[in-house]
């Protein structure tokens, strides 16, 4: 059995626990970093977390990026996309064609 | 250019020469891994982008309505309502084989199938935007899930096609011709101590025939000097 978090801020991942979805409201990026390692190191497979929360913890998000679990995937906050889910996807194709090519 | 510390003897030629054969084979393997690679990440990505933007729209949408719902309710109420959730997704994790690179595959399970159990709380004292955000939530949480398998499939994907790229890169570009160069100079080595080697040996021979040429020349000229000092040949002796 494999876990799944939401992490951000508040009002942002309010709502998917009605899904059932664990939830963790993080007020800073501190508080953030400390939950990422603790579930790193549980059962966690999938972290959703908002781009807004994740643009403060690049470092954490690299960790984790060549690791099977968690699967940290970014998701739009309540005040928008900020685009950086999309770019990673960018990343991802320019590390292993060596160019974006889409 | 062959390296300063190499051995031209035939023992490391030879070793060089198993090595080049099995750098060859190697290349090759990793170029084809390389290729297969390449092919199932550009689907992946394709729809990693696709899938993402679904998402991302569905939450915006679902954030919106939630925005509304937090504007019409209070905060105490809202959280109340959502504090004790109906319905739990429940993941299992297996694992795929591409090309060497296991990749996660979840199934999940949500608790109940009716699609009207999400709601966790009464009707009567919330507001119906609250029910619109829920219901989008719901909606996306399968793509969610397939996002997640599909994005982390991506990166590790990723992450093994830089590797082996490197891999090839290093082998066609640096490791092969290294090896090769190596054993030219090699070559280039050993016959040249053979060529040296023959003609020391001519030079060595000529020297002894030369010496032996002289040898028989003095022996002449002391019987001649014995026998016929008044001039006859020595055969009429």
């Amino acid at each position: 059995m494999y876990k799944i978090a939401v992490m951000g801020d508040k009002d942002s991942v309010l709502g998917f626990k009605a899904l059932g979805l664990e939830v963790c409201p993080v007020d800073n990026p501190d508080q953030g970093r400390e939950a990422l390692h603790r579930m790193a190191k549980e059962n966690y497979a999938i972290v959703y977390m908002t781009e807004q929360l994740a643009a403060q913890l690049p470092q954490e998000i690299a960790r984790y990026k060549d690791a099977l679990t968690p699967a940290i995937i970014l998701i739009p906050g309540k005040e928008g996309s900020l685009g950086i889910g999309m770019a990673n996807v960018k990343t991802a194709v320019e590390r292993a064609v060596g160019a974006d090519i889409l | 250019m062959p390296s300063a510390t190499i051995n031209p003897t035939r023992q490391e030629l030879n070793r060089l020469k198993t090595r080049l054969r099995t750098s060859i084979r190697g290349h090759k393997l990793l170029k084809d891994k390389r290729d297969e690679l390449m092919k199932q990440f550009m689907d992946v990505v394709r729809e990693n982008r696709a899938l993402r933007k679904r998402v991302e729209e569905g939450l915006m949408r679902a954030h919106g309505a939630f925005t509304v719902a937090a504007a019409l309710m209070s905060p105490e109420m809202l959280e109340q309502s959502l504090l004790y959730p109906k319905q739990s997704v429940e993941l299992d994790m297996t694992f795929q084989n591409i090309m060497s690179v296991d990749v996660p595959q979840y199934q999940f399970r949500t608790s109940s199938q009716d699609p009207g159990e999400v709601y966790p709380y009464g009707f009567a004292q919330t507001s119906g935007e609250l029910d619109d955000a829920v219901d989008a939530l719901s909606r996306v949480l399968s793509d969610m899930l397939r996002l997640a398998e599909i994005e982390k499939t991506s990166q590790l994907l990723a992450e093994e096609i830089e590797k082996t790229r490197r891999r090839v890169n290093a082998l066609e570009y640096v490791k092969i011709p290294e090896m090769q160069a190596n054993i030219k100079y090699i070559t280039m080595k050993l016959d040249e101590n053979e060529r040296s080697n023959t003609i020391r040996l001519m030079k060595v021979k000529d020297m002894i025939l030369k010496e032996a040429i002289e040898e028989r020349q003095a022996q002449d000229a002391r019987a001649v000097r014995a026998f016929g000092s008044d001039g006859e040949s020595p055969a009429e002796v």
